[in-house]
């Protein structure tokens, strides 16, 4: 047993400060000071996570679990330290229980795919929200068209927040699997994650997490959570793009089949039988992303180095601070409004669709989303085509929220 | 100002979008395309009446979308209206040199006069699908769009 090492206090958060880290915020566009405030499309990626890739890549590099020579166990020892780390970071108890994927969608594949597909009969049931990304919707689309399986649908309220109860009033005999945002990447809705596992574990029902956005906003814990899957992407998370986990407890991953078939994921093969490795070796096979992995690991250890309820109390300082302001516009209408929400801010403006004003925003400096954000189920829910959001990260700053509310008038003088 | 905004969102444009030219369904069209911008959800529908010369003799469309994709349908349908199918798809093909920044010589000058407003759209290469989008469409139904005739 090796001892536990006491984790160093967080350092206090300072945003102002921490801009300092990402050295992309300090470029400028057309001339203009970059306001990056599409963050929960992609974030910016701090120096430590960016020092941490290129000295894995220059130093320690090779592939991973084959070679026996010196600089393979290296890369190995950083490989599985990086899964170590998202093991903390998610509060699980068995490194095991982390897959790497190469994002959050592949992580929801992996679960249709190798959880769910073996044992769907035509009738049963998924439950999911209205709000869902795509990448929690098509996968289980794909059970519907091959094997019979059919959607149920939770609705959320008008200002957009899902109830336990909601869920588990559509939870059936024949519900297989809830499949569930932990927070909305348009609303912000943060769901009762907790509450609603407890209801549908009562129910024999096993729930899946998408924390694509929620595991950069709040620390999961998902042993307190008692959640089945959990998924995650890094680059999202101040990490690069390209790797992604699924943590899933243990019985489960052991009972999965596989699901990509090659080198890494077996124990033996012959040429009428192979027998697989264990997780998450099962699920990981090929070459894995293994910068990205060590990456990732940066990225997590960077997050866990600062103080998140901080970091989460600048963020909703952010968000009040301009919907408070852009609600002053009689000609903008916010998107979600639950209770305790995200930093996201989507909203309609009256007279400009989402993607002139995204331009005109962009030629000051503004980044934005503007469009359907992967989530047309929800877009049709709220009788909208599509809509701006800006979304918020630690690095952002009122001076950020200034020059978005700024941009946006001007952009209401040339369309309306 | 930034200049490429202002030539994007000049007044032509801004009137275009905001009272776009034959604008609606189109009955007794024989004719009809949708199309859809997947980046952004916008959706068009294409309306058309082609006689039996193979010239279009009545155009219109329908559907929601940005300034840039309105405007330029309804800059079409006015520019459509009472030509064959050939001369409507020789002025597509010059349209799309135009809004993507290569040589449009192509357009005939009067033709030029009028779609010289779109040329903003080269200086925003995102948004080059938004003004694209109607024309493609109207390619589309000539090309597939047969109304069934119920009889």
């Amino acid at each position: 047993m090796s001892a536990q090492l006491k984790p160093a206090p967080p350092k206090p958060f300072d945003p102002v400060a921490s801009r300092a880290e990402f050295e992309i915020l300090s470029r400028t566009v057309y001339g203009k000071t970059l306001a990056y405030l599409d963050n929960a499309a992609s974030a910016q990626k701090p120096k430590a996570v960016l020092d941490a890739m290129r000295h894995f890549a220059t130093s320690d590099y090779a592939n991973v679990h084959r070679g026996v020579h010196y600089l393979s166990a290296k890369a190995t020892d950083a490989y599985e330290a990086a899964r170590v780390k998202v093991r903390s970071f998610l509060h699980a108890q068995n490194p095991d229980e982390i897959v790497f994927t190469k994002g959050g969608t592949e992580a929801i594949n992996l679960v249709a795919y190798a959880f769910l597909a073996p044992t769907i009969e035509p009738g049963d049931e998924i439950v999911l929200t209205v709000m869902e990304h795509h990448s929690n919707i098509v996968p289980w689309h794909f059970l519907c068209e091959r094997q019979g399986a059919v959607l149920k649908w939770v609705d959320v309220a008008d200002d957009g927040s899902v109830s336990a109860d909601a869920v588990d009033a559509a939870i059936g005999p024949k519900t297989k699997l809830v499949a569930i945002s932990h927070m909305s990447n348009v609303l912000g809705t943060v769901t009762p994650l907790k509450q609603i596992v407890a209801r549908a574990h009562a129910k024999g029902v096993p729930v899946l997490a998408d924390g694509c956005q929620g595991a950069v906003h709040a620390i999961v814990d998902v042993i307190d959570l008692d959640i089945d899957f959990y998924a995650l992407t890094g680059h999202k998370l101040y990490g690069p793009t390209g790797i992604g986990a699924l943590y899933g407890k243990r019985a489960h991953l052991k009972a999965m089949r596989p699901f990509n078939g090659g080198g890494e994921m077996i124990k033996e093969v012959s040429r009428d039988r192979i027998t697989y490795a264990d997780p998450p070796a099962r699920f990981e096979a090929g070459t894995p992303p293994i910068i990205e992995a060590v990456g990732l690991g940066a990225a997590v250890d960077y997050l866990a180095g600062c103080d998140r309820d901080a970091i989460a109390a600048h963020e909703h300082d952010l968000l009040a601070y301009a919907a408070d302001a852009i609600e002053e516009f009689n000609w903008v209408r916010v998107i979600g409004k639950a209770p305790g929400k995200g930093a996201i801010l989507a909203f309609e403006a009256e007279g400009m669709h989402a993607h002139d004003l995204a331009t005109i925003l962009d030629r000051e400096g503004v980044a934005v989303r503007a469009g359907h954000h992967c989530a047309q189920v929800l877009m049709e829910r709220f009788g909208v085509a599509s809509t701006t959001r800006a979304s918020f990260a630690l690095y952002n700053t009122r001076t950020d929220v200034d020059q978005f509310v700024c941009a946006l008038q001007k952009a209401r003088s040339i369309l309306a | 100002m930034d200049e490429s905004l202002r030539e994007l969102y000049q007044e032509v444009i801004l009137d275009h979008s905001r009272h776009p030219r034959h604008f609606g369904e189109l009955a007794n069209a024989n004719r009809v395309g949708e199309g859809h911008n997947p980046l952004c959800g916008d959706r068009v529908k294409v309306y058309l009446v082609v006689d039996d010369a193979g010239r279009i003799a009545a155009v219109s469309f329908q559907g929601r979308g940005c300034a840039i994709s309105q405007a330029s349908a309804s800059l079409m349908t006015d520019l459509i209206k009472g030509r064959t199918i050939a001369e409507a798809e020789r002025l597509m093909g010059g349209f799309l040199h135009l809004v993507k920044g290569e040589d449009a010589a192509d357009i005939a000058p009067a033709d030029r006069e009028h779609l010289d407003v779109m040329a903003g759209v080269s200086a925003f290469p995102m948004r080059v699908k938004c003004a694209t989008l109607a024309w493609h469409t109207m390619k589309s139904a000539l090309e597939d769009g047969e109304v069934a005739k119920s009889e």
